[in-house]
């Protein structure tokens, strides 16, 4: 009797065992809030709980370039992480069939903290985001039911879908959400600066100085510690005459969001050059030279910019040395954010 | 048998009559609420001069004389209530009605049993979904009723061509949607149900039948006229006003049923 309770046991506990493998869950995982940092205004992963497996799924697609229609083209050819995710030195980004875009690629960092995406924020969530790019003819150019067909010929793709939603089901939604899941967990909060702020180093007297500059010119849209109040404004450039981009105003087709586009992040702008939407300045001279003479005044012009920025020689140079603390190598390098070479 | 052995079976015999004693429960449950359910098939026809349209091959007249054929017609059907002197269903969900799929014409429910008088949809995608990230099912970007650069919901498409159009190939389109502000074309449509329509039978289904008068796209609101305005395809003033138009096509079919 006893050896048949025995066996009934062993028996039942491989059972439990084997069940616990076929309902195996998905690795939790958290947005790590850096320290001091605002709170998002919403949680971009409330119907899209953040895991490892979700993470990784959505890495192998970020690199991949099975997105596009002639295989060319991931996600990362116009976000390269040396570049914080932006295109490295080029105005616009090139697409298939020697196609440009019609604006400059924005490096891919804290944005779990924005409302809205895109230069004009047509983009109302960052799941929907990819949508634009895959499907666009002068980026990716390949449509959605093909890529969901090559998805699902690829075992390895089958393998991780399952992994991060427990069947083997490869639909938009999820294609969606997992690159979300990566693209959201990129945060950038380890330059030279923050170690200054978390008392882990301490600024040169040029930087210091440049800090000053840019408290006093530039943090009412620069906002510290994100480096953008992530709102829209008519910053005075003159329109771009060849794309004629009126910005936030084809979002909502007011005449009072002309000329108006999002208020860029200054973190890591050491290497997302060229800047402006149209990527028109390639230095950081050219761009403090435009606020200091170059605003052109028009109805939606800023208030803020109304009487340009006056700096001096010295400050110029002083906060171009400040922004370069705010280069963060360690999101340059993160081996976890780049392709798995495995 | 030891007195281990002895308990270990006791434990499953109470384990299986605790089991079985639940299932009973929620069996019984169930047949009650089965009771209480009755399915509820909602039909769509898309009708031009009391006939249902037929897509690419006939040819139609507007209001102002334009003739025109179509080519797509599709539009979302979301959170369908119907409400009764005591009590009311809501069903919080989207369905696209595509004129080329004829099994999206019938949206299948089972709802409450009820003597219901009014059915009342919004027709659209409500704004909710309209920000929420990807969607899935009759909401999927897949079906190709979604702006990517500017993203919401193509609430309705209205797809074809007419000689009035100075557009390549002749083509009109009306892509609409906008789901906020001023310029939004969210309408929510209210209808009274016939009274051989009560859902009182207990066996039987029960069908409702929605017919869409697709030529209340043209006027009410604003007069639209191929040869001025071919395209409409962005949220705006027109999107507005083309959806105030279309908003009154909808009604209860009474030779039906």
């Amino acid at each position: 009797m006893k050896t048949l309770i025995t066996i009934s046991f062993v028996i039942v506990s491989l059972l439990s065992l084997s069940l616990l493998e076929a309902i195996k869950l998905p690795t939790p995982l958290q947005l790590k809030l850096p320290k001091g940092w605002p709170k998002p205004s919403r949680n971009i992963f409330a119907n899209n709980p953040l895991t490892e497996e979700g993470f990784q799924l959505g890495r192998k697609l970020f690199y991949d370039g099975k997105l596009s229609k002639d295989g060319n083209f991931s996600c990362a050819s116009c976000h390269q992480q040396f570049a914080a995710f932006s295109t490295f030195e080029h105005d616009l980004s090139h697409g298939f069939n020697n196609g440009f875009t019609k604006r400059n690629a924005p490096g891919l960092f804290n944005i779990a903290w924005m409302k809205e995406l895109q230069w004009d924020g047509g983009v109302n969530h960052l799941e929907v985001q990819a949508l634009g790019p895959m499907t666009a003819s002068n980026e990716m150019a390949e449509n959605l039911d093909t890529i969901l067909i090559k998805l699902n010929g690829d075992t390895a793709y089958k393998r991780m879908f399952k992994a991060a939603f427990g069947t083997g089901v490869i639909n938009s939604q999820r294609l969606l959400r997992s690159l979300s899941q990566f693209v959201g967990s990129i945060v950038s909060s380890n330059a030279k600066y923050d170690k200054v702020i978390r008392k882990e180093a301490t600024f040169t007297p040029g930087e210091q100085a440049g800090y000053q500059v840019y408290r006093s010119k530039c943090s009412n849209c620069h906002v510290e510690p994100l480096f953008t109040d992530n709102s829209f404004r008519n910053n005075g450039l003159p329109i771009n005459t060849y794309f004629k981009d009126y910005g936030r105003m084809a979002i909502t087709g007011a005449a009072s969001d002309s000329l108006k586009f999002k208020v860029p992040s200054l973190r890591n702008i050491t290497v997302t050059y060229p800047y402006m939407h149209d990527g028109r300045f390639f230095t950081l001279g050219q761009v403090i030279e435009h606020y200091r003479t170059g605003i052109q005044l028009s109805s939606t012009l800023d208030t803020l910019l109304k009487n340009k920025i006056l700096f001096t020689k010295l400050e110029k140079n002083d906060l171009i040395t400040f922004l370069t603390t705010l280069t963060d190598s360690t999101l340059l390098h993160d081996k976890r954010l780049g392709p798995n070479r495995m | 048998m030891t007195y281990s052995t002895r308990y270990f079976s006791y434990m499953v015999l109470i384990g299986i009559a605790f089991c079985s004693s639940i299932d009973c429960v929620a069996q019984s449950r169930k047949k009650n609420m089965q009771n209480n359910i009755q399915a509820l098939n909602i039909h769509f026809t898309n009708i031009i001069d009391g006939r249902p349209i037929v897509l690419h091959d006939s040819n139609y007249v507007n209001p102002f004389g334009e003739s025109y054929s179509i080519s797509k017609l599709r539009y979302y059907i979301s959170n369908i209530e119907l409400h009764s002197a005591t009590g009311a269903s809501y069903i919080r969900s989207s369905y696209l009605v595509d004129e080329a799929k004829e099994a999206s014409h019938v949206i299948r429910l089972r709802i409450k049993k009820s003597n219901y008088q009014t059915i009342s949809f919004l027709f659209g995608v409500d704004s909710v979904h309209n920000v929420s990230g990807a969607q899935s099912g009759a909401l999927d970007p897949m079906n190709d009723m979604f702006w990517t650069w500017n993203t919401g919901y193509v609430m309705a498409k209205f797809e074809g061509t007419s000689t009035a159009s100075l557009l390549h190939n002749q083509v009109f389109e009306y892509h609409i949607g906008g789901f906020r502000g001023p310029n939004h074309v969210l309408h929510k449509v209210t209808l009274v149900l016939p009274e051989d329509g009560k859902l009182k039978q207990v066996s039987s289904s029960k069908d409702i039948y929605i017919k869409a008068d697709v030529n209340k796209w043209w006027y009410g609101s604003t007069d639209i006229k191929i040869a001025s305005n071919p395209s409409v395809t962005t949220p705006g003033v027109l999107a507005k006003e083309i959806s105030n138009n279309y908003s009154r096509m909808f009604s209860i079919d009474n030779s039906r049923d």
